[in-house]
């Protein structure tokens, strides 16, 4: 684990990457810092977290587009298969890299609360909260891109792929109070994603049994449930891409709580993507 | 050392590993030989732990690679086909990170980086990034990759691919340094590779052994079929009546030749010397025999007749002969075949 973390790091920093994405979310950083703090005289750092959260949509598929798909393309993946060393180790050697590349400006922007209090207040609890759970989101994310970026081949197709995935996430709040909260709205749309699932399924076994079983015993559960109680759909399918939303729960440590289900809540995102790269990296020496 | 056992490997439908079982022993230098795609990479793969296998098992040294993965990998370097180097590290770089992740103790590191590098002849071009450098160090910056550790099996799937003849005359001469106290499996497509270093030979075809034995033996195997070649001044009739007098001839495949003459293949019964009968008969007889060459099987023409189109079912010295005999004269009544594989061989 350390040696692939030592790699990683070597990777990131002894090119340019590493300190070139530092740079810029530190750009981002001090322009918002200077807008809001320096010339708006305001006395939170949480909020300029909150207005360049947006960068991991940028930042998150830069870092992790390379990390798997690469060894794959260059095939160095096969040295990972032929060490002695568990594949789950090689996952969170990468990952532990990546984290440390969003450390290095994170770091520094701890320095600005700092800095800022000569000038003024500052909460200290609610800048350092927010910036922790900044990162936090940050490593969810990048957990999220490790992920993809170990499904595909091609670097380029995991950072579209990624940067569709942070999209999606970054608005799904903002889209979720379009959706109506119709109760027969939420059955077709859970329909929808039922029937999206077989085709994954179809696509990932190649077994149309087993997809068309799926997807057609799901469609007929959501239908025989609403049928039964169509209370529980009215909003049923808002509430769940509330749910989904990284970005959102972030949100609560800008308004000054510190949110303990919004950590454990980022903590599983990392766990059960950590764990989806292990099972896609093990799947693929069984099928490739 | 190495035990596999009716291992099997399906891609969909497709059959790339057929109910594959062979031992590899101790201190024996091995090679895989079989045309492209006939299961060679796959069968390494799945041997060092890179690839699942559909059915079937390998044990390393009595550790299943499925069950208890790390004990069997500590025991195998593994060059796969195509080198696996990091592009933006230098090779010093790389073989310390290999030695990190195969846990070697701190102390030893230097030691035995400078071993690895002077035996794969690297150490001139350490210190620049494997991107930079040419195929055939890449090659060698992966070999050293694979003897990291010490370890007793070094598997190598084409080790000579892409590089330069002198380059291949000194990864051989590796090899066989190596072999002395290491277990060898190397992979090749290239016959006289395989002959020139290796103990033992396995040849694949469409995911099955076809053979497995020495290099000698496989030979010694079709050393009986030997041919002799005849060019005479007469006709084919008065040629035919002379060869029937004589003793231990098989079947003759007649052929044309130039105004005057005909040119005969004779394929003894036994594995005997025909040549002087054939003399006496035709000086007998007052008819001048042109020209007499005898030519040997060669390991090429084992190889061929074994993964040729349909590879027979039974391994080595079965006894389908009848089939390879006619195979073999077909094979000879293309005489542009002769010269071709003799330049290979070399």
């Amino acid at each position: 684990m350390i040696a692939v973390l030592r790699r990683e790091l070597g990777s990131y920093f002894k090119g340019v990457l590493g300190y070139l994405l530092a740079a810029f979310l530190l750009v981002f950083a001090g322009i918002y810092t200077m807008a809001y703090n320096l010339s708006g005289y305001c006395n939170n750092f949480e909020y300029v977290l909150d207005a360049i959260s947006f960068i991991y949509l940028i930042a998150v598929p830069i870092i992790s587009m390379r990390s798997l798909a690469e060894e794959r393309k260059q095939k160095t993946d096969q040295l990972l298969y032929a060490l002695p060393v568990r594949l789950s180790a090689v996952v969170i050697g990468k990952y532990l890299g990546m984290l440390c590349v969003l450390l290095l400006p994170v770091g520094i922007m701890s320095l600005y609360p700092l800095l800022l209090s000569r000038w003024g207040t500052i909460s200290f609890a609610n800048a350092y909260g927010a910036l922790f759970a900044f990162f936090l989101l940050g490593a969810s994310l990048l957990a999220i891109g490790l992920f993809i970026s170990s499904i595909t081949e091609s670097q380029v197709a995991a950072a579209i792929i990624t940067l569709l995935a942070m999209l999606l996430l970054y608005f799904m709040s903002g889209l979720a109070s379009f959706v109506s909260t119709d109760s027969s709205a939420s059955l077709i749309a859970l329909c929808v994603l039922a029937l999206i699932f077989a085709v994954i399924l179809q696509i990932l076994t190649k077994n149309p049994i087993i997809s068309i079983g799926v997807g057609a015993a799901a469609v007929t559960a959501l239908f025989a449930w609403h049928a039964a109680d169509p209370d529980v759909f009215s909003g049923l399918f808002p509430e769940m891409m509330n749910a989904v939303s990284v970005f959102e729960r972030f949100e609560t440590f800008v308004g000054g709580v510190f949110d303990l289900t919004a950590i454990v809540y980022y903590l599983s995102v990392i766990a059960v993507f950590l764990f989806l790269t292990v099972q896609s990296m093990e799947k693929r020496r069984w099928s490739e | 050392m190495i035990e596999v056992r009716h291992l099997t490997k399906k891609y969909g439908n497709h059959i790339a590993v057929d109910d594959l079982s062979f031992t590899i022993d101790k201190g024996v230098i091995y090679g895989f030989l079989g045309p492209n795609g006939a299961g060679k990479s796959t069968t390494m793969n799945i041997i060092t732990g890179c690839l699942g296998a559909t059915a079937g098992e390998v044990l390393i040294d009595g550790h299943s690679i499925a069950e208890e993965p790390l004990a069997a990998k500590k025991l195998i370097g593994y060059l796969p086909e195509m080198p696996p180097v990091y592009m933006d590290m230098t090779p010093d770089e790389y073989l310390r990170f290999i030695m990190q992740a195969r846990k070697i103790p701190a102390a030893e590191r230097a030691g035995h980086l400078k071993t690895v590098m002077e035996k794969t002849r690297i150490t001139e071009v350490k210190d620049r990034l494997i991107r930079n450098l040419s195929k055939g160090y890449r090659q060698r910056v992966g070999i050293a990759q694979a003897l990291i550790g010490d370890p007793e099996i070094i598997i190598l799937d084409e080790p000579t691919v892409g590089l330069d003849p002198a380059q291949i005359i000194e990864i051989r001469e590796l090899i066989r340094e190596l072999g002395q106290d290491h277990t060898i499996v190397l992979s090749s497509h290239i016959l006289s590779e395989v002959q020139a270093v290796c103990d033992s030979i396995m040849i694949i075809s469409g995911g099955r052994l076809v053979a497995s034995d020495t290099a000698e033996n496989l030979t010694a195997l079709f050393a009986g079929k030997t041919t002799l070649k005849l060019e005479i001044r007469a006709g084919r009739e008065q040629a035919e009546k002379v060869l029937n007098k004589v003793e231990g001839i098989d079947h003759t495949d007649w052929y044309a030749g130039d105004e005057n003459t005909v040119r005969a293949d004779i394929h003894p019964t036994d594995d005997q010397d025909l040549r002087e009968r054939i003399f006496r008969a035709f000086a007998e007889a007052d008819l001048p025999l042109l020209e007499m060459t005898r030519i040997r099987a060669s390991l090429e023409d084992v190889f061929i007749e074994l993964t040729g189109a349909e590879a027979s079912p039974d391994p080595a010295g079965g006894d389908s002969s009848g089939n390879r005999k006619n195979k073999k004269a077909e094979k000879n009544k293309d005489p542009e075949t002769d010269p071709s594989k003799e330049a290979d061989d070399k």
